[in-house]
């Protein structure tokens, strides 16, 4: 029966699943610092180890995803569209299955970076995984947007915290940039097939701020009403 | 009448048992709905909500219970076309008690969705349209109650939306909303104690009122509610002093201290909530108790006899005994399974909602306490406020007057043949 009492009225809410998901996807991205700061010392025993949190953050934000999408059927009344929550969801857990790859990646050909560029690519993850968590200080915010109805001052505050996640962005593209150019002047001393991957992984990390970028987006949508 | 000089007490006994079974049965199940929301935002502890519940319940049901029994008692049943037959009515009306009971306990069993104002309701139609005569409903009283059962969650609804979005625009939406949380809500609690009082000494404590001889007119009565207000809000500025701002708390979410203000808050609701239910509520029980006992003392059926206070009072002690025995169980279940009810909301939800059941209650509609929460909750919910909201209550809703209705009325005409049976 569908109605045996007053509380059957209240569904889970999606709020505190997502901000969970996002806590845990950036979780998997943060780790990605101590991991580059470990295979630069050449450290593979800790490098492993830390990849394997990674696998294990990326898992634990698949299950939350998986559950939260059971939880939210067509009939539940939300006071954000479903379709805007459940596209924000994907986006999130996007940056864990990024983070996955490069730390996958770089374990499973137990690649080195160049000496010459280590420095360089520190502070390009470092730049990529500040947006991610720029990103999760704005879903953070989700609780208390819920608190005023999704409106007035609480928006700008958000607002705020996206446009400091598109500073952040821009940074690591300017990174990014830096760091190409350092491996297109090495490149002829590499193996070629090295090369390849590591502009394969300089690709990535600028996903990772990209796809944070696009939560803060998913997020702005969700707003503008 | 030899029927009523030779059962009477036999009568008047099965009337007071049956009128306790059905009020204990609200208070078991009904009860739990009502407060639920106050539980579940842990704005309370359920030993306070089990507190108040038996104080404003009571005090709801005695002092503002009498126009909506009087409904019950004869409103449904054309008691002209009664006249001649005072004990078929007798027959009917403890037939429906029992019915209504019946239904409401076999539903608590299998938990389907019911409510006992419709039980009883459905009961008293089913047991006058065919155990008499289809002229013997007032169609016309029967119509307005039914359209009301449409009406009142509707009207919560608009209310509890404007009251959530005053909240907003005055507090939360603020650049200080702890600050603002306790200057503007002493004035919600003024409202709440001023508007409960205007209702009861307007409309409800006439019962009361006529028993003692006391008379209040229209601009006594509001002084004395603006009095009741002042106290009440006079009281809530005395507990609102000693809630502080919780620093730590607020950096994970800045609004953690707000929502403690509106705590207390809350506590005035939730009294507010359980004062409304009684009012309206406990008629279910003692309306058609009150029909058969004024027609044993004066043996006929008469249009104007005045419900006594003490049936009231019966009434009331049934609910209390009713939640004391069983209904603090359901309450935990419930509060429980409320947990995204922040009391900013709960609040809004509980005043709007106790506002229109008190209204119907002074008008003397039996409506679904539960029902008018369902749609004061959802009120909130359009105000983009509650995270999420399960629609398919409202098909529940829905399938519960489908299936009450018919289900009280067909118990309610096999007891009254049973009854006619035994005493004819």
């Amino acid at each position: 029966m569908p109605f045996a009492n007053f509380s059957n009225l209240f569904g889970r809410s999606p709020i505190k699943p997502m901000q969970e998901h996002m806590a845990v996807a950036v979780k998997a991205a943060v780790e990605l610092v101590s991991f580059f700061e470990a295979i630069t010392r050449g450290d593979w025993e800790n490098a492993s180890k830390i990849q394997q949190g990674i696998v294990g953050f990326e898992h634990e934000a698949d299950e939350i995803k998986k559950q939260l999408r059971l939880h939210l059927p067509k009939s539940l009344f939300l006071p954000v569209p479903r379709g805007d929550i459940l596209e924000l969801l994907t986006t999130q857990d996007r940056i864990a299955n990024r983070a996955k790859d490069i730390a996958g990646i770089i374990m499973g050909r137990k690649m080195s970076i160049p000496e010459s560029m280590q420095s360089q690519m520190l502070d390009f993850v470092r730049s990529s995984v500040a947006a991610a968590e720029q990103a999760l200080t704005a879903i953070n915010e989700l609780d208390e947007l819920l608190e005023t109805g999704f409106s007035g001052r609480e928006l700008t505050v958000v607002e705020k915290m996206i446009q400091e996640l598109d500073e952040l962005e821009e940074k690591a593209d300017k990174l990014e940039i830096g760091v190409r150019t350092s491996l297109f002047a090495l490149e002829s001393q590499l193996p070629p097939v090295d090369v390849m991957f590591l502009y394969n992984i300089i690709d990535w990390i600028g996903d990772l701020a990209d796809r944070a970028h696009n939560v803060g987006g998913r997020l702005q949508l969700l707003l503008a009403h | 009448m030899t029927l009523f000089a030779e059962y009477s007490q036999i009568l008047f006994v099965l009337a007071c048992a049956f009128g306790l079974f059905m009020a204990w049965g609200i208070g078991a199940n009904d009860v739990s709905n009502a407060m639920g929301t106050s539980v579940g935002s842990r704005a309370i502890t359920m030993k306070q909500a089990i507190f108040i519940a038996m104080v404003f319940e009571f005090t709801g049901a005695y002092l503002a219970g009498g126009e909506v029994t009087e409904t019950i008692r004869s409103g449904i049943v054309d008691v002209s076309v009664m006249a001649t037959h005072p004990d078929l009515f007798v027959y009917g009306m403890l037939g429906s008690l029992l019915a209504a009971g019946t239904w409401l306990f076999i539903a608590s069993v299998l938990g389907w969705p019911v409510s006992t104002t419709h039980s009883i309701v459905g009961a008293i139609i089913g047991f006058a349209a065919v155990g008499i005569s289809s002229d013997a409903v007032h169609w016309g009283q029967v119509w307005g109650i039914v359209a009301s059962w449409v009406t009142s969650p509707l009207v919560a609804g608009i209310i509890s939306f404007w009251i959530f979005r005053s909240v907003q625009h005055l507090i939360l939406d603020t650049e200080d909303p702890f600050a603002n949380a306790k200057r503007y809500i002493p004035f919600y609690m003024f409202a709440v104690g001023f508007f409960l009082s205007m209702v009861t000494l307007l409309k409800g404590l006439k019962y009361v009122f006529k028993a003692h001889n006391v008379e209040f007119t229209f601009l006594q009565s509001m002084m004395i509610a603006s009095v009741i207000g002042l106290i009440v809000a006079a009281i809530g500025v005395f507990l609102l002093s000693r809630i502080t701002q919780d620093k730590t708390a607020d950096k994970n979410n800045r609004f953690s201290s707000v929502e403690r203000v509106f705590g207390v808050l809350m506590i005035f609701t939730a009294c507010a909530m359980a004062f409304a239910h009684g009012s309206n509520d406990v008629a279910n029980a003692v309306g058609p108790m009150a029909a058969v006992l004024s027609v044993i003392k004066s043996g006929a059926v008469e249009a104007k006899a005045t419900v006594e206070p003490w049936i009231l009072l019966l009434g009331g002690v049934g609910i209390v005994v009713g939640l004391a025995t069983y209904g603090y169980k359901v309450m935990v279940t419930i509060g429980k399974k409320i947990t995204e009810l922040t009391p900013s909301r709960g609040f809004a939800a509980e005043m709007a909602a106790a506002a229109t059941v008190v209204i119907a209650s002074g008008i003397g509609l039996p409506i679904s306490t539960t029902h008018t929460l369902v749609g004061a909750v959802l009120g909130v919910g359009l105000a983009r406020g509650i995270g999420a909201l399960n629609l398919g209550v409202i098909g529940g809703i829905f399938a519960s007057w489908l299936i009450t209705l018919p289900a009280g009325a067909g118990l309610s005409i096999l007891f009254f043949y049973f009854f006619k049976g035994v005493f004819a």
